[in-house]
């Protein structure tokens, strides 16, 4: 059974780019890492990697082709019969993995390019027309509510006015639990671009739409309330991609793949199980302790991002992880996610190292206590008993919220995580 | 193993449609009737008022044939010919449903039902009308009994037939009564008094509260008062009544008007003060069937706090409609089959077919001022309607009311002639929650009376076109 390798997306906002470069051709035996193609965009070159191992069976798209869009397909991969046939939802995930030049080999299966995850209903996609009934759209607007967020109760799904006010007691209390807050904060007056500075019809306007709302509100509510500092380490993982290796030889019969970003999520849950206070969340009664690492992956998607969520990751395996993670990536790539599927995390983790990115910290994603910032995976000189060696580094960073996770409890997650990662065998016990 | 998937107590609007949807979505359903199939609203009802309403519409405009130019001589009316053709429309209606229920394969039990404890449901015991018990059981049981006319025997407000009338007397009296004297000015009392008014009966009608047709806008009330006493009708609103005695001649009515007493003389009387559920003799008690103020207490999906039986229609309680006995019926047997059914708590219009007819929907001015609407209300008149100039129809208006703020239609009301063809327009509107862009946007054709509906929209936010 073929799979299509598809044209990958190297920021959110990339809609197309151009085939620059074939490393390979058709016959062509190829292995998970190996550089298949060298993608470019206005911003930067980048080289594409395989996932999956097998036979190039075709080159879809020459070499020099501009405009070629994002998810086309540019290339067929014969999986050398041993995986099922693929599903379309299996499928997209598959797409190569782009890392920046000299890095070490695909460290997540969820390009997460954007650190500041959120979690809103399922958003229907641009365009997709939306059915609510005049007063519905009216109230909304008045509102200041998106339709494609709210879910209709009407005739075929229809939203009516009942659910706007559903949706807009929701709202309304949560505005008046901030107006109850004594400290909070006053609305910002904005000035116009024009008033800024800015000539009008120098820039195009795009219409912020349900998902941007609401990443802005979240992200500006979190980042101004949330008292929140960053703790960073350097972890190893030459052995982390040993041992992934071999896991996938293990699992190679079951179809399974492990990403690193699997192994980080595994790591993570591990670690949470080892220090619970670190899997918390502040309300105003008290410090809530979650009895499940449930680990939300922030996911980037057309338009924004999704934070689709892993239950009770503690408790499950590394091939049902990676099963799972390839599935909600996928399905939230489609927006076909349900809204339990990415509302209700515990922790985050954000990775961005396919981007080449080294280092960053997220915001807080609430009311989780912690969210994780996994950098790119790369040699880098290392100081080894007085010796300077050369060992795959990566660096993550953990945002905390103060008001539940102090700097020693951050700092004791970490170092629960660290060996995890650096000697992965203890994972398993 | 139950009989039946869903027996149907009482076949009227509501009782009948719930059968029909029931069979229509596979449920194994039986129907008990104890007198007609149809119930009031076909046989006794809705519809042969209204075949006696159209003989005396039809008779009234006669006396104006010259403002059309034409001309009649030897104009008359054969009364026991009028009651006949209303009992004919009253019988194909019936012969209808009886087809209906044969074609949906609907189980018709004749017979007098009665209700005993029971699992899943309550079992039913009918007392069959052609002799003997049968006793039947299904999974799920509506009750859909109906309601009579309310009688207050205290003050002489029982119907004898003869002097004293309900709503069933007055539908095939043998003799055209010359004075009259109407008890209540709901719809039931107005349609009356209209009938037997255009017939040449001297007609007074006895409102307790200040003004006719209460529950509609307070503005209709007001043309609907003038638009019958110019006919000839009398009324007596604010008035008690406190003794309804009978006389050798007819019926004496003792009133209390504004601390005023005063007697009417008439020689018939018809009772039209409301209904009562009927509720008795069903076994509801002994099965603890809540009851709430004499009607059967439903939750959101018509079923009672027995399990397995529900209650539709009038016996559940107001509005006592055929349309939302039928619009319940429906809606409880798709909940029943496990659907999602369409809303209950939509609008439900409601019309008087006298003559001019009222129609409405949704909240009157006052109602959507009473609960807190920044109210936006606009009306337009049929006297400069081009349709209705035409037809000489003028009387009336159209009157809609809209909440400011969000431009939501909250109710709509009409007096006029066929103005209950129209409210559906604005019933439509509501239910699909139209604002008054949509309502301006729409294109009425022209010439119609509806686009005095259309102005009405427009009145409404003061951009009446053609006033």
């Amino acid at each position: 059974m073929s799979i299509e390798i598809l044209m990958p997306a190297l920021s959110p906002t990339m809609e197309e780019g151009t085939l620059a470069k074939w490393h390979v051709k058709a016959g062509d035996t190829v292995k998970a890492g190996d550089v298949i193609a060298e993608i470019e965009t206005d911003k930067a070159t980048m080289e594409v990697e395989a996932v999956d191992e097998g036979v190039i069976e075709a080159l879809l798209v020459e070499a020099g082709t501009e405009n070629v869009k994002v998810n086309a397909p540019i290339a067929r991969l014969a999986g050398e019969g041993e995986a099922p046939a693929p599903t379309p939802a299996a499928k997209a995930p598959e797409a190569p993995k782009v890392e920046a030049p000299k890095t070490a080999p695909a460290p997540a299966a969820a390009p997460a390019p954007a650190p500041t995850p959120t979690a809103i209903p399922a958003p229907k996609a641009d365009g997709e027309r939306v059915f609510a009934s005049p007063l519905a759209r009216r109230l909304a607007q008045a509102a200041g509510l998106d339709l494609k967020t709210i879910a209709g109760s009407g005739p075929h799904g229809r939203v009516i006015k009942a659910d706007v006010d559903a949706a807009r007691g929701k709202a309304s209390s949560s505005a008046k639990a901030t107006e109850d807050k004594p400290s909070a904060a006053p609305a910002r007056q904005v000035q116009s671009l024009e008033q800024m500075g800015i000539a009008p019809g120098s820039y195009d306007l795009v219409p912020l739409d349900g998902m941007r709302k609401t990443i802005a509100r979240r992200m500006t509510d979190s980042f101004r309330d949330v008292p929140h500092f960053p703790l960073t380490i350097d972890v190893e993982i030459d052995a982390l991609l040993a041992a992934r290796v071999k896991i996938n030889a293990m699992l190679e019969k079951d179809g399974v793949k492990v990403s690193v970003n699997d192994l980080v999520i595994k790591a993570v849950a591990t670690a949470l199980r080892r220090v619970p206070e670190a899997n918390a969340s502040y309300t105003p009664e008290g410090i809530a302790l979650h009895h499940h690492a449930d680990i939300a992956m922030a996911v980037a998607i057309d338009g924004g991002l999704i934070t689709p969520i892993i239950r009770s990751a503690e408790t499950k395996g590394l091939a049902q992880i990676a099963v799972e993670a390839k599935d909600l990536a996928a399905r939230a790539r489609d927006k076909k996610l349900k809204p339990e599927e990415f509302q209700g995390g515990t922790f985050s983790i954000s990775n961005m190292g396919m981007m080449g990115i080294k280092q960053f910290a997220s915001i807080i994603n609430e009311p989780q206590g912690c969210i994780l910032s996994v950098g790119a995976g790369e040699q880098r000189p290392v100081v080894k008993d007085g010796q300077l060696a050369v060992a795959t580094v990566m660096t993550v960073t953990l945002t905390c919220d103060h008001r539940v996770v102090d700097g020693a409890i951050g700092a004791k997650f970490l170092q629960a995580f660290k060996p995890l990662i650096e000697d992965p065998l203890t994972m398993i016990v | 193993m139950s009989d039946f998937d869903l027996i149907v107590i009482g076949s009227g609007p509501g009782g009948y449609v719930a059968a029909i949807r029931a069979s229509q979505l596979g449920l194994k359903t039986a129907i008990v009737e104890r007198a007609e199939l149809g119930g009031i609203c076909l046989n006794w009802g809705c519809i042969p008022t209204k075949a006696l309403l159209k003989s005396g519409e039809v008779y009234e405009q006669l006396s104006h044939l010259s403002d059309y130019g034409l001309s009649v001589k030897g104009a008359g009316f054969d009364f026991p010919k009028i009651i006949e053709r209303s009992r004919g429309v009253a019988a194909t209606m019936n012969k209808g449903v009886t087809f209906l229920m044969k074609k949906h394969k609907v189980e018709v039990i004749a017979g007098t039902a009665k209700l005993e404890r029971g699992s899943p449901a309550p079992k039913v015991v009918v007392a069959l009308t052609a002799g003997g018990s049968r006793t039947v059981t299904a999974k799920n049981v509506i009750l859909a009994t109906g309601a009579r006319a309310r009688e207050i025997p205290t003050v002489g407000l029982a119907s004898d037939g003869d002097r004293i009338w309900t709503y069933r007397d007055a539908l095939a009296p043998k003799a055209l009564p010359k004075t009259l004297v109407v008890i209540g000015s709901g719809a039931i009392g107005i349609e009356f008094a209209s009938f037997y008014r255009a017939l040449g009966s001297e007609v007074t009608v006895i409102e307790a509260v200040d003004r006719i047709l209460p529950v509609e806008d307070e503005e209709v009330s007001k043309a609907a008062r003038k638009a019958f006493e110019k006919r000839g009708i009398a009324f007596r609103v604010g008035a008690k009544v406190t003794k309804l005695g009978k006389s050798k001649s007819g019926v004496t009515v003792d009133l209390e008007v504004g601390g005023k007493a005063e007697t009417l003389q008439a020689e018939v009387a018809i009772v039209a003060v409301g209904i009562a559920a009927n509720t008795e003799d069903l076994g509801l008690e002994a099965l603890g069937v809540k009851l709430d103020r004499g009607h059967v207490a439903t939750n959101g999906h018509c079923a009672t706090n027995v399990p397995g039986l529900y209650a539709i229609g009038d016996v559940a309680g107001a509005p006592w409609l055929a349309h939302k006995a039928s619009h319940e019926g429906v809606h409880c047997v798709e909940h029943i089959a496990g659907l999602k059914p369409a809303n209950l708590n939509t609008p439900i219009p409601g019309c008087t077919y006298a003559n001019p007819q009222v129609a409405s929907i949704g909240l009157t001015e006052a109602a959507a001022k009473a609960a807190g609407y920044d109210v936006k209300a606009g009306r337009f008149p049929f006297r400069v309607n081009g349709k209705a100039v035409a037809a000489g129809e003028t009387e009336g208006f159209v009157k809609t009311v809209f909440d400011g703020k969000t431009g939501a239609l909250l109710g709509a009301h009409m007096i006029g002639h066929e103005v209950t063809e129209m409210i559906q327009g604005f019933g439509v509107a509501i239910t699909l929650e139209a604002t008054e862009e949509d309502l301006m946007a729409t294109v009425f054709a022209h010439p119609t009376m509806s686009e005095a509906m259309h102005e009405a929209v427009l009145d409404s936010f003061g951009r009446v076109l053609h006033l």
